[in-house]
């Protein structure tokens, strides 16, 4: 096994160089000269070209893709000891604030700037909107995405295993059919309506959650902000997940050692929720595994809507004021993170099912 | 008896076997939901296309209506935004003074009145009610709705056709030839898998979004190509596995024996017996990037302000409910549930009627 990771984290190597060889296409070239964007409404030559300086992008692009491998590779080395260091740096507002002053205050001695606000001597990517370190942003970011994805995450799973293993039980009924009919309809409607519509009853009109907000204690935040998304994400996240987790069952209800079980006179229940349920895991546990990474990402409607300040919000409004390094670096470690998670899924594959074979 | 005979038993003998798409296109024909959602969703495609050469829904910009027209059906409803909209042109009752000594402007006064009177005011009478409602300009929301379902499923159905195009080139060439072009390939697939799917999307969009390069093809082509440029993975994935499977088969290689090239083996001999794969994906495809571009317009990374879609549609709606004018909401929602739910149908019984295991 121990050969196997070794050999999967090497074949990670290409792939995320090629992530960042994708992200360096897509920011340095596709998306235009950085610093024009930087730059925003400033047309003042020689101030394009000190922020040019600055960025690096006067440099040739070989030179341009190791700074940024550099970047990428100090975030993660200062994340952990800023992090840990100082407490989150007071948030400025926006990118009118950090248009108008076009950088060339803070960024014209970018090492003392940098040298007084990290003691630690760590200098890593900093927003072009709000001159906060990406990576600390990230990490700051995180908490409240995972307060809302973890709950949907587990809850989910474990409600529409329950569901699909009755349902796949009921298979041709009626209410199998009726059941399946409604959850195509229910996967048709867009998430948008029903975040409009829960947020309209359930919190404006019915008061029973507050419409948005979130505090600073976790406890809080779970039991009074927190459960309306909860809910709404279970809610839509269900109806797909319901009819492939009872395509599961069904693969395995009609096996011969379903026949047999019941031949051996074990009771129903016995059958379906230890022979059946074992092997359709399975691949309910690949689909988990594939849809675990986007748990990091968080849903960024949710986000947007109740104003958890997570990630998936974070990220949106990056995207709507050309952020670029927040988006960049976002990208690329949760795209490294996607690679170990499905890592640690195929080495767990092992635990749950013994036929699998490291190849 | 003997007169019967020969044309029973002669004619199965000059008949050709039906070919996969006749026997799909059988199946089809007996399966009913399928041919329900076949019809609704021809019905949609006809609207579209009327709507697009200017049959249907002409006027939708037209301000038809009141502010918030009430749906005739509701006729009674107390409409304030109207009366409010009405209230500000009357005139104000402030007691008249003569300031005709001091004012410098008095002697023009006569000359103005004059000019005033020989302007033609024709005065629109604008509707109280509108069938289903109107929406803050008093643009009919019905029309509204079939003027949005031209944009997004037109996105939906381009996008979704040129990324099955995508996936299928590169799925092909990767499958076929297998080798360093196929290691090749596989990597850059890993590149874009590795990339949580929504983070992709944003990083896309924001790169497209800010290049001055591509600032003429911004709003729907730019949609259409976010889409597309991100979406191909799965249909990559599915057609090279084809792909593999056909390449050693044995017409294959009586192609290469007359003398077939390679791109004629991969694309006039292979492609036909692996197109199904890709309609179905089509298929399927169309409905997630219609969601998609909902989601993408509603959040301003869209379609422009002045076109309409689904999604901004929904966004406007999103305000529209709190004083309680829903009637948008409904009919952006319904139509588009009802489009996805017939389309996503319509799939399931494509890859029934195309799979062959189940003939």
């Amino acid at each position: 096994m121990g050969a196997y990771v070794i050999r999967r984290i090497g074949q990670m190597v290409p792939t995320l160089a090629g992530v960042m060889l994708l992200i360096f296409v897509l920011f340095n070239t596709v998306g235009g000269d950085p610093a024009l964007v930087l730059a925003g409404k400033i047309t003042n030559k020689e101030q394009i070209e000190n922020i040019r300086k600055q960025l690096g992008v006067d440099q040739p692009y070989h030179v341009q893709l190791g700074y940024f491998a550099f970047e990428v590779a100090t975030g993660f080395t200062c994340t952990w000891r800023s992090f840990t260091a100082k407490p989150e740096a007071p948030k400025s507002d926006g990118k009118a604030e950090a248009k108008a002053d076009p950088k060339v205050d803070a960024k014209a001695d970018p090492k003392a700037a940098a040298k007084q606000a990290q003691p630690s001597g760590c200098q890593a990517v900093r927003s072009w909107a709000t001159n906060e370190e990406v990576p600390m942003i990230l990490a700051t970011r995180i908490g409240p995405t995972l307060t809302i994805m973890i709950p949907v995450l587990v809850l989910e799973t474990i409600l529409a295993v329950l569901l699909a293993i009755g349902v796949a039980y009921l298979r041709g009924t009626l209410t199998d059919r009726m059941i399946m009919a409604i959850c195509t309809v229910a996967m048709s409607i867009s998430f948008l309506v029903y975040i409009i519509v829960a947020q309209y009853y359930f919190g404006f009109k019915w008061g029973m959650f507050p419409v948005q907000g979130w505090s600073d204690s976790f406890i809080k935040n779970l039991l009074t902000y927190a459960p309306l998304p909860i809910m709404l994400a279970i809610f839509v996240g269900l109806a797909p997940a319901l009819r492939l987790y009872r395509s599961f069952f069904l693969d395995e209800i009609n096996n011969d050692y379903v026949r047999t079980a019941r031949a051996k006179g074990l009771s129903e229940n016995k059958v379906m929720l230890k022979h059946v349920m074992r092997n359709a895991m399975i691949p309910i546990i690949t689909n988990v595994g594939i849809a675990l990474p986007s748990v990091f990402v968080g849903s960024f409607l949710l986000e947007t809507f109740f104003s958890i300040p997570g990630l998936g919000r974070e990220i949106l409004v990056a995207v709507n004021r050309s952020d670029f390094p927040v988006i960049k670096a976002a990208t690329i470690y949760l795209a490294i993170l996607t690679m170990v998670i499905n890592l640690a899924v195929d080495v767990l594959y092992k635990a749950i099912d013994p036929r699998v074979q490291f190849k | 008896m003997s007169a019967v005979m020969p044309t029973t038993s002669a004619a199965p003998l000059h008949q050709l076997s039906p070919g996969l798409w006749t026997l799909a296109w059988r199946r089809l024909r007996k399966d009913r939901v399928g041919m329900v959602s076949l019809v609704i969703v021809g019905f949609f495609l006809l609207l579209i296309l009327g709507s697009y050469t200017g049959l249907v829904a002409k006027d939708w910009s037209k301000e038809v209506g009141v502010s918030y027209a009430n749906p005739t059906f509701m006729a009674g409803a107390e409409n304030l935004e109207a009366k409010q909209a009405g209230a500000k042109q009357t005139k104000s009752e402030v007691p008249y003074v003569d300031l005709s000594d001091i004012d410098p402007l008095a002697p023009k006064y006569e000359e103005w009145a004059k000019r005033t009177a020989e302007i033609k005011i024709t005065e629109v009478q604008r509707a109280e009610t509108l069938p289903f409602g109107g929406d803050k300009w008093g643009r009919d929301v019905i029309q509204k709705a079939i003027k949005g379902a031209e944009t997004s499923i037109m996105v939906g159905l381009v996008a979704a056709f040129l990324a099955t195009v995508i996936g299928t080139i590169l799925g092909a060439i990767s499958g076929y030839m297998g080798g360093r072009v196929g290691d090749f390939l596989e990597w850059f697939y890993n590149i874009f898998t590795s990339i949580p799917y929504i983070l992709l999307i944003l990083a896309f969009a924001a790169v497209f979004q800010s290049s001055p390069a591509l600032a003429e093809y911004k709003g729907i082509p730019m949609v259409v190509a976010i889409l597309a440029f991100t979406g191909w993975t799965g249909i990559y994935r599915l057609v090279r596995a084809e792909y593999i499977k056909h390449a050693s088969r044995e017409y294959v290689k009586a192609a290469q024996a007359i003398g077939a090239s390679h791109s004629r083996r991969m694309f006039v001999h292979i492609l036909p017996n692996v197109s199904h794969v890709c309609l179905v994906q089509l298929s399927q495809h169309v409905v997630q990037f219609i969601k998609a571009e909902v989601i993408l317009s509603f959040l301003g990374l869209g379609v422009p302000v002045d076109s309409v879609s689904w999604g901004t549609m929904l966004a406007e709606a999103q305000s529209e409910l709190v004083i309680g004018k829903w009637w948008q909401l409904v009919a952006a929602s319904i139509s588009m549930a009802v489009l996805v739910t017939a389309f996503s149908m319509l799939t399931d019984s494509l890859r029934d009627a195309l799979d062959p295991k189940i003939k």
